[in-house]
């Protein structure tokens, strides 16, 4: 066991799988000698060289479209995004190609590719630099969506990722890179891509979160306890596509009352798909309409205002009163 | 030519065709293909050495003009390092040494003209009719520091590399197609140039002859990737000559050079000429941003020698020399332009604590012309949320724990 921050763990996946298969190469702008602007190759460039360090030309199209190629001959590419602000260039290659060889070849030619970027929220960075755009990649079949919420799980399911036989979007909650330390067990470990966690046991409402949001709404849950003696259940997405339904259906049984909690836009948003898949199997066990707690269906504002937009645990803590007495 | 399959040492799906193409070099022997060069253009060098026979005719309140602002740019450009520093600003890219490319080419744009900046033009931008406050507010986090001047045909900064080409691009189409008079000055940098929206936009600009002049800051990185990891092309003023336009490499530290060409570009796209790719070869002896840290991928000699042939020096002692300006009136601009911005800077921390500026409901305002009925909802879930938090005094919960760093 060793105490270390997501950003680090995040690290030593990448280092991990370098060292057990040299198939696997990183590839971005700025991973080479700089080790990234958030220092997450750090090392690599180091231990590895040139050949499995690619610092590449400024394109994420490029970038993107050629690990498609390098992925098809063989390689494990696991492309770094700079910003998730700058994936929509990639999204093209992502959509059109990587989502689609399997299918299209009926199964002749896969792309076994990573694309990693820090999305988000709440570093006070600068504009373009803050948006949480994951249901875009969450709507477009053939790919998977898989975020992290900690250290150990962020270590664990990015070798899921770079061993998964198809394109998976890794999107790396940026705010807490470095916000807390966690225990990270020596021996490698996996975390099937499609599995949320029941983080909190509880038995009154199901609050339902991924990311970043995992803080705010664990926050939320514990005053719930403090204040009002109510028991919340927390699930972790950790894949929001596939996503993990049976969970949320099993606890929402239990619970009859849930509240969605993402920073992504509302409308159309993974809080959105998570109420569909309630309704579907579960409605007549709800006690309650089910509420979102998200960021709002305009661009994240600029940081002096970005707090406004972020959810935080009040207004998690009100959702779920409304809820709770509904 | 047709391939006998039959032979047994030949394959029927991949003849070889070696021999053949063998004979057609012998016979055909291949002719050149002439193509412009690329000139490159210095007038005053590093020393403040002039060469005479190419300096340009400039009236001395222009030469003041561009010196102002190029030095109100370097000054405000090193104010906001140190409230960075302080944590009174957010993370931002510096200026710095970008002056001369920047200045010299905005100061041929009128009033009809377009301006289409990346983000290291702040000289051109201040000259434009940008002030210092809008600055200050844009990277420090309000959206009002991206709302252009009135009057003023500029687009904002732009962050998401190389994509304002194609507006710019699109700009000086719109300008073709309604036979207008006027002209786009629009800007990149050299890790920009790999980006497919600047092939897209060179493209359109030079298949429309739109009235476009790209100027490519070439400051050699990327953040940390140089030039020669960026592309194997010893210029980039050469790729110009792919897109049928004319193209040339100047001294970016040389405002007289950038002057220069940037005129010369100006005039043919008023003269319904198209486009021009104008490369400034300069460095960034500052960070990329302020949460960049340059000791990771470059020497202190490498950046000690590019310092030295910054811009702002030699263009200071060709004023002198030409009695443009004395030393003490230098002194006193810069006793006046500092003061300047310390006024400015009183007023933008003032101005954010502004109902106006500090309201969060302001989110919701400017997305579209009229405000849809779902959004009005969550403006007035927002609106309410922010009342009961104000009202519920002993709630216990400190607002955005989970992002406090």
């Amino acid at each position: 066991m060793a105490q270390m921050n997501m950003a680090k763990a995040i690290n030593l996946a990448l280092f991990e799988a370098m060292e057990r298969d040299d198939k696997v190469i990183v590839m971005g702008e700025d991973v080479g000698p700089d080790e990234g602007v958030f220092r997450i190759t750090e090392g690599l460039y180091h231990k590895f060289g040139e050949k499995r360090v690619l610092d590449t030309p400024l394109a994420e199209s490029g970038i993107m479209g050629t690990a498609i190629g390098m992925a098809i001959y063989g390689l494990r590419p696991v492309c770094e995004m700079q910003f998730s602000g700058f994936d929509y260039y990639a999204f093209h290659q992502l959509e059109c190609h990587a989502s689609r060889f399997r299918n299209r070849t009926r199964g002749r030619v896969t792309v076994p590719v990573v694309m990693r970027a820090p999305y988000g929220g709440g570093i006070r960075a600068l504009e373009h630099h803050s948006e949480s755009r994951e249901a875009i990649y969450a709507h477009t079949p053939g790919l998977k969506v898989v975020i992290p919420s900690g250290p150990r799980n962020a270590r664990a399911l990015l070798h899921s990722a770079i061993q998964d036989p198809d394109p998976v979007i890794y999107y790396e909650p940026k705010a807490i890179y470095r916000l807390f330390k966690e225990d990270v067990p020596e021996a490698m470990e996996t975390l099937p891509i499609g599995q949320a966690q029941v983080v909190r046991k509880g038995k009154d409402i199901t609050l339902i979160s991924y990311g970043a949001s995992l803080r705010p709404t664990l926050e939320a849950a514990e005053l719930l306890e403090e204040e009002d003696g109510v028991q919340a259940e927390v699930i972790d997405l950790l894949t929001i596509s596939p996503m993990d339904a049976t969970l949320i259906i099993e606890s929402v049984k239990k619970t009859g009352r849930a509240v969605v909690v993402h920073e992504g836009p509302r409308t159309c948003g993974l809080g959105a798909e998570v109420v569909a898949r309630i309704n579907e199997a579960a409605l007549l066990y709800l006690e309650a309409p089910i509420k979102r707690v998200t960021g709002f269906d305009v661009p994240i504002p600029y940081f002096s205002k970005e707090r406004f937009f972020l959810p935080d645990p009040e207004r998690v803590l009100a959702a779920s009163r409304e809820t709770l007495s509904f | 030519m047709p391939v006998d399959t039959t032979k047994d040492d030949q394959t029927a799906d991949f003849p070889s065709f070696t021999p053949v193409l063998h004979n057609r070099v012998d016979s055909m022997p291949r002719t050149k293909i002439e193509l412009p060069n690329i000139e490159y253009l210095s007038i005053l060098d590093e020393d403040a050495k002039l060469d005479k026979a190419l300096e340009p005719k400039i009236a001395p309140e222009t030469l003041k003009t561009m010196y102002k602002y190029m030095l109100l740019a370097r000054r405000t450009d090193e104010r906001m390092l140190l409230m960075q520093r302080q944590g009174r600003m957010g993370t931002f890219p510096q200026s710095s040494g970008h002056e001369a490319i920047s200045m010299g080419s905005a100061i041929h744009l009128g009033k009809t003209d377009w301006h289409v900046p990346a983000y290291r033009e702040l000289a051109g931008l201040l000259y434009r009719g940008w002030s210092i406050e809008t600055t200050l507010l844009y990277w420090n986090g309000f959206e009002e520091g991206a709302m252009p001047p009135e009057g003023v045909n500029d687009l904002p900064v732009c962050v998401p590399i190389a994509s304002q080409l194609l507006h710019a691009a699109g700009l000086g189409m719109a300008m073709k197609l309604r036979n207008d008079n006027s002209i786009v000055m629009t800007y990149f940098g050299d890790g920009a140039s790999s980006e497919g929206d600047t092939h897209e936009a060179m493209n359109f600009a030079s298949v429309y002859q739109a009235p476009v002049v790209f100027v490519c800051l070439n400051n050699q990185y990327a953040i940390s990737v140089p030039i020669a990891k960026q592309m194997r092309n010893e210029t980039i003023a050469q790729r110009a000559i792919a897109y049928g336009m004319p193209g040339i490499r100047v001294d970016g530290n040389d405002v007289l050079a950038v002057y220069v060409a940037t005129m010369e570009a100006v005039e043919r796209a008023k003269r319904g000429e198209g486009p021009t790719l104008i490369e400034g070869l300069t460095y960034r002896f500052t960070p990329h941003t302020t949460a960049d840290d340059p000791k990771r991928y470059r020497s202190d000699e490498e950046c000690a020698l590019w310092t030295k042939r910054e811009p702002l020096a030699r263009f200071k002692k060709y004023l002198v020399a030409k009695g443009v300006y004395t030393e003490k009136q230098l002194e006193e601009l810069e006793q006046e332009l500092d003061t300047m911005i310390k006024a400015s800077i009183v007023k933008v921390e003032e101005m954010a604590q502004s109902e106006e500026l500090a309201n969060p409901l302001s989110m919701f305002d400017y997305l579209y012309s009229d405000i849809p009925p779902y959004l009005n909802e969550q403006r007035e879930e927002l609106k309410k949320h922010l009342e009961q938090v104000k009202n519920s005094t002993n709630s216990g919960v400190s607002p955005q724990k989970a992002s406090a760093h």
